[in-house]
């Protein structure tokens, strides 16, 4: 905990001592840095970790400024309640186009946040009241205790007071559960909704903040230039913002502040040396700039925080929680041998093409069922029905005799089900415990504002102690801190095995678990499944590799053009003249 | 308002019209070629028509020297992978594929008096200067992350605009310009006036969008680019260089924005920083298109060039807000209809 | 004959996996060629990376000439490669002619313009394209699509063509319509190499045969004899549970071939 404060202490005595020491101009620089940097902290966890892009956070700095700005000349009310009623409008219009604007699909959001940034750019400028282009003017001081707020030297405290808050909650969230949330938002939001993250709700939360930060910034704004026009809550601003973040690191907090520091400093060297040199300067900031973020994006795709941390020797790991937090309540298991999950009927067609039709399977407690068959014969479709990210057109699915079919995969992991992927979906930057960690992500409560204020970590302690006893189970304990990433292919299935069973299943889905595999981490992984097996959970899984499912199976199911061809042990199924056909073809 | 101001609005407006469904149609083949949004194709309009002015008026455009100096740094980097490879003898052809077209139009550039060509030669030349920037932009900047997301190449994109920008208004000064009109004549249409120089403009921006389908439909490189478009892996498959079909595509749009600033440059005047809103329109009409469809990007177009048109005499201050505003609800019916962007990267 | 493709110790990792091992593999001119196994084994990232679409290590040779790692697909393509890939990469909306007709944009790069024959000689093959020459591509069935996607590789007139799973989603008496083709092909000097998990099907019309498993070659030999030898079957369905047993250390497996096949060093 001291590690992560530490820093913060130390901007803090600077931002105090920084007006004692540096000629008033710095200090302005200074404030504008700081600005810009509460701005930055909200789309760094937006684009940079949610994999959001806004060009649109310049209109919530200027709905933040003219409310305040309109409150306070017009109707001479304190400026406190201008920020009360900024933050309430972007509250308001925050939720209202995230709903809207958050479930357009890859590129498309971009371009949503572009079209309501310029919409909203110009409203200031349209909007009767709100002083046209030419905007308003003489906005009082903010008075905190009888103290006013008068010159750039006493914002800069007031400045880095909320930079310091922001960084400090937000720091807190990335670290607890729903932080853990957030950071599959950019890649693998299929692989959240399966862990039973409600993604949608996520990133709507991950939206709004960003918003109140700009929001604020704008209020401190509009106090410190005491005049609001519309021309620094423009698109090109917007622009700015996301270039700071690229610059400066685009996934890491401190990078925020490092790249607005680098922007608004490169800016007032060029227009400090350049008119020297050239006799006017304008064009070539730009053009600087252009060429800067560039070369950036080319060589440097994480920003320049990361290259800089490369060069720093690397930091402790965390410690791990000591205290002996209370076990999370477990599932009931259901006796050996009872049917868990039955299909029956299913059909799923895409347009013409039938890939699933009346096919039927079974899957008891305690064993071990396997799903094979040739390419093209309609595998992974099922697997798509049964773990919810599709829906079947005909037939039924239940699990432990509740209704399945049809339902989300974040209702049917809550209810006991629960997966790996074909293609390993590790956050691969995060730590093996971490990523265990997200398995149990349902059985957790904290919300967004507790785990900002760091309140929620009895329940934080409960969870990683959970995480950290499955992983010890499949026998990588000594990897609790290594991060997901640098593990070899093997490992890092038993880790997606380790994250499934955090979820408490009562029932695994292992889509081809030994793909890629060697033969010694296929024994591992034999031995793992072996021990499921006799602690009662139900597995199905999907598979290629003939000898693994031969050996493990205690029951195979053979699927050929999309239905159900045979089913037995795997004794009969080697013997099985029909399966031999479709396996090694048939020609006429 | 009586039906001459009507005509005339509308004249107005599908002159402008015209100009935005160009614009359009750059961004969709653009964009559907090499994922690109390419938000400096108003800034090749631009270019065209501030070169043009500046040829006009008997001076060396500053844009002749970007292109010697782009072509030069391609050439560089191209002579460097061939090094890398030992193919030394790929090196005299790259020189004069690379350097030959510039070196001749700055030499037109410096030693010929420029004001006394005839108009003709000097839109060809304007042509000539602007067109190759799209290719060599695309070898200098985006071939080296063609694979990567179309979020990054936005973002690139964004930054090439500043740089070109700063570029022009180093090379070109912060004053506007008009060229001259390639036909000052009205005709008279019964009660209604119609500007030659309009219907230039708009003839012309027809004749384009025809000779570009054509190059689509019928012959082999038009397919070729298509088929890129819709299939990258089938066209590598096909032996479709990746980058020649990245290439062709810049070098259509400048072609394009460079005759599109020829064709406004009488009708409006143009500054330095003209192109990131004629980019914007443009892109708005691409967006009702889908991104993908030509002939609804140049329909929208059209009717954004006659809303605006209107829009600005009914002085209507919320004319930009409800154009912003629509495409909101557009790009929802688009996600709703192609859910499967999810853009991994 | 001569050597048209030799392959020594070829790697290939994908991601994190090492996709393929160490592999050899020839294939001399006028020879058809299958490369059989289960799926996973490696065969479509080995038909990727031979087209240049994937990097890997060791050493390539094709007609004399070593293939590098910077040769690009369009210069493979060039001279004389051609990939049908397992998911066809048609072009949809496009139709059966322009398709057909892209497929000879590399030799048109190259100065040829024999096009108009070369496509008489497709519909001559496949009598249906030519029926459907005026229709999208998406609106062909299974069968057709397979069809179209041979077509067009054959309009660069190769003199290796490479197929993945060329029989994958067709009817059986479509597979053999298709694979009948190859015979016909390879008469009029195209080397096939097949990559298949049909084993029976393409081994009746091969020369030459390997059995590839998780990245390796663990058997190879004539055509006929690999039909014949049970330890293909092996390599599909597993070894029979009583043989194996994935719990404890396992010997290298014996191979029980029969003596005309090879197995694998």
């Amino acid at each position: 905990m001291t590690r992560r404060l530490l820093p913060l202490f130390l901007l803090l005595l600077a931002a105090g001592l920084a007006p004692q020491v540096l000629p008033a101009f710095h200090v302005t620089l200074l404030n504008y840095i700081g600005l810009y940097s509460l701005v930055a902290l909200g789309l760094v966890l937006m684009t940079g970790i949610a994999g959001m892009t806004s060009f649109g956070q310049a209109a919530f700095v200027g709905i933040g400024a003219y409310a305040t700005a309109v409150l306070t000349t017009q109707y001479g009310l304190s400026p406190w309640l201008g920020l009360l009623a900024g933050l309430t409008i972007t509250l308001v219009i925050a939720t209202t186009l995230g709903l809207l604007t958050l479930r357009l699909a890859g590129h498309y959001l971009p371009i949503g946040t572009l079209a309501w940034g310029l919409a909203l750019f110009y409203l200031f400028g349209n909007l009767p009241g709100l002083g046209g282009f030419g905007g308003i003017q003489n906005l009082p001081d903010i008075r905190i205790l009888g103290w006013d707020i008068r010159n750039d030297a006493d914002f800069t405290l007031v400045i880095a007071v909320a930079l310091v808050v922001s960084i400090w909650l937000l720091d807190n969230l990335l670290h607890s559960r729903q932080g853990r949330a957030i950071r599959t938002l950019k890649e693998s939001a299929g692989m959240a909704e399966a862990m039973g993250i409600n993604t949608a709700r996520s990133r709507l939360q991950v939206f709004i903040i960003a918003a109140v930060l700009a929001s604020l910034s704008g209020w401190l704004y509009a106090h410190l230039q005491r005049v609001v026009n519309p021309t620094p809550f423009s698109v090109v601003m917007g622009i700015e913002y996301l270039f700071m973040i690229v610059l400066g690191g685009v996934a890491s907090l401190w990078g925020a502040l490092l790249g607005a520091a680098l922007l608004t400093l490169i800016k007032q060297v060029l227009q400090d040396v350049l008119p020297q040199v050239f006799g006017h300067s304008d064009n070539f900031e730009m053009i600087f700039f252009g060429v800067l973020v560039i070369l950036v994006l080319q060589y440097a795709r994480g920003g320049l925080l990361p290259v800089l941390r490369a060069c720093l020797p690397a930091p402790r790991p965390q410690p791990l929680p000591t205290a002996k937090a209370p076990a999370l309540p477990k599932r009931p298991v259901p006796p050996r041998g009872a049917p868990l999950l039955e299909a029956e009927g299913l059909v799923k067609r895409f347009g013409g093409l039938v890939a699933n039709k009346d096919m039927s399977l079974k899957v008891n407690g305690g064993e071990i069922t396997a799903l094979i068959g040739p390419n093209g014969a309609g595998k992974s479709t099922l697997f798509n029905l049964l773990s919810g990210v599709l829906a079947p057109n005909d037939g039924k699915i239940t699990f432990l005799g509740q209704r399945i079919d049809g339902l989300s995969p974040r209702a049917i992991a809550r209810l006991g089900v629960s997966r790996t992927f074909q293609h390993v979906r590790l956050l691969p930057e995060m730590s093996v415990l971490e990523n265990v960690a997200l398995g149990a992500h349902s059985r957790g409560k904290a919300g967004l504002l507790r785990s900002m204020l760091h309140l929620e970590r009895g329940e934080e302690a409960a969870l990683l102690t959970e995480a950290t006893r499955q992983i010890e189970r499949v026998g990588l304990a000594d990897y609790l801190h290594t991060p997901a990433g640098s593990l070899p292919l093997g490992q890092q299935r038993i880790v997606e095995i380790a994250r499934a069973l955090c979820s408490d299943p009562l029932l695994v889905l292992l889509d081809e678990p030994a793909a890629g595999l060697r033969y010694g981490e296929k024994q591992a992984l034999a031995q793992l499944l072996e021990q499921l097996r006799r602690e009662g959970l139900g597995v199905l899984l999907v598979e290629h590799d003939m000898e693994f499912v031969m050996a493990l199976s205690d029951h195979i199911v053979v699927m050929e053009f999309g239905q159900r061809l045979a089913s037995g042990t795997p004794l009969e199924i080697q013997e099985n003249p029909a399966v031999l056909a479709a396996y090694l073809g048939g020609i006429e | 308002m009586d039906t001459s101001i009507l005509a005339f609005l509308a004249q107005d407006g599908l002159t402008t019209g015209a100009i935005y469904a160009l614009v359009a149609l750059a961004l969709v083949l653009v964009f559907s070629v090499t994922r690109t949004i390419l938000v400096c194709q108003g800034d090749f309009v631009t270019y065209s028509a501030l070169t043009l002015a500046t040829l006009q008026l008997g001076l060396v455009p500053g844009t002749v020297w970007l292109l010697m100096g782009c072509s030069i740094a391609a050439c560089l980097l191209d002579c460097g992978c061939a090094l890398k490879h030992r193919h030394w003898r790929q090196i005299p052809g790259l020189l004069v594929r690379y350097l030959s077209l510039p070196l001749v139009l700055c030499g037109v550039a410096s030693y010929v008096d420029l004001a006394t060509l005839p108009a003709a030669l000097q839109i060809i030349m304007t042509l000539a200067i602007v067109t190759p920037l799209g290719p060599l932009l695309y070898r200098l900047v985006y071939q080296r992350v063609a694979e990567t997301s179309v979020l990054l190449l936005l973002i690139i994109s964004v930054a090439v605009h500043i740089a070109l920008v700063g570029i022009s208004l180093q090379m070109f000064g912060a004053e506007g310009v008009r060229t001259h009109a390639l036909a000052d004549t009205v005709l008279m249409l019964g009660d209604l006036p119609v500007g030659v120089q309009s219907l230039l403009v708009i003839a012309s921006a027809l004749v384009l969008i025809g000779l570009l389908y054509a190059f689509f439909g019928h012959t082999l490189y038009g397919k070729a680019l298509r088929a890129t478009a819709l299939n990258r892996n089938g066209a590598q498959l096909v032996g479709i260089p990746t980058q020649l079909a990245g290439k062709s595509a810049f070098g259509l749009a400048a072609f394009i924005g460079a005759v599109s600033g020829v064709l406004i440059g009488p009708l409006t005047t143009l500054y330095y920083d003209s192109g990131f809103l004629i980019s914007l329109k443009g892109f708005v009409a691409a967006i009702f298109g889908g991104l993908a469809s030509y002939p609804l990007a140049a329909v929208s177009a059209f009717l954004v060039g006659v809303l605006e048109s209107f829009a600005n005499y009914g002085a209507s201050a919320y004319k930009e807000v409800i154009v912003f505003t629509l495409v909101i609800p557009v790009l929802l019916w688009l996600s709703l209809k192609n859910p499967h962007i999810e853009e991994q990267h | 004959m001569s050597r048209l493709l030799d392959v020594r110790g070829l790697s290939i990792n994908h991601g994190k996996v090492e996709a393929v091992r160490g592999l050899d593999l020839h294939l001399d001119e006028g020879q058809i060629v299958s490369l059989i196994g289960p799926n996973g084994a490696g065969k479509t990232t080995l038909m990727a990376a031979l087209i240049g679409l994937l990097p890997s290590t060791g050493s390539v040779a094709y007609d004399g000439q070593p293939l590098l790692h910077h040769h690009s697909v369009a210069q493979r393509i060039d001279r004389g490669m051609a990939l049908v890939p397992e998911s066809r990469e048609l072009f949809g909306p496009m139709s059966v002619e322009d398709n057909l007709r892209l497929g000879a944009f590399s030799r048109h790069r190259q100065g040829f313009r024999d096009h108009n024959k070369t496509l008489d000689e497709v519909f001559a093959l496949f009598p249906r394209m030519h029926e459907r020459r005026a229709q999208a591509a998406y609106t062909l069935s299974g069968g057709e699509r397979q069809m179209l996607a041979i077509g067009r590789a054959l309009m660069a007139k190769p003199r290796l063509l490479m197929l993945d799973e060329p029989s994958l989603g067709l009817a059986p008496r479509v597979i053999g319509e298709i694979f009948q083709i190859f015979e016909t092909l390879r008469q009029t000097g195209v080397s096939i190499l097949l990559v298949e998990q049909n084993a029976r099907a393409a081994l009746k019309i091969s020369d030459y045969g390997y059995v590839l498993e998780i990245g390796e070659i663990v058997l190879e030999g004539s055509a006929q004899a690999l039909a014949q030898n049970p330890r293909v079957v092996e390599s599909y369905l597993g070894r029979k549970p009583a043989s194996a047993d994935l719990l404890t250390p396992q010997p290298p497996s014996a191979t029980a071939g029969a003596p005309i096949a090879t197995p694998a060093a």
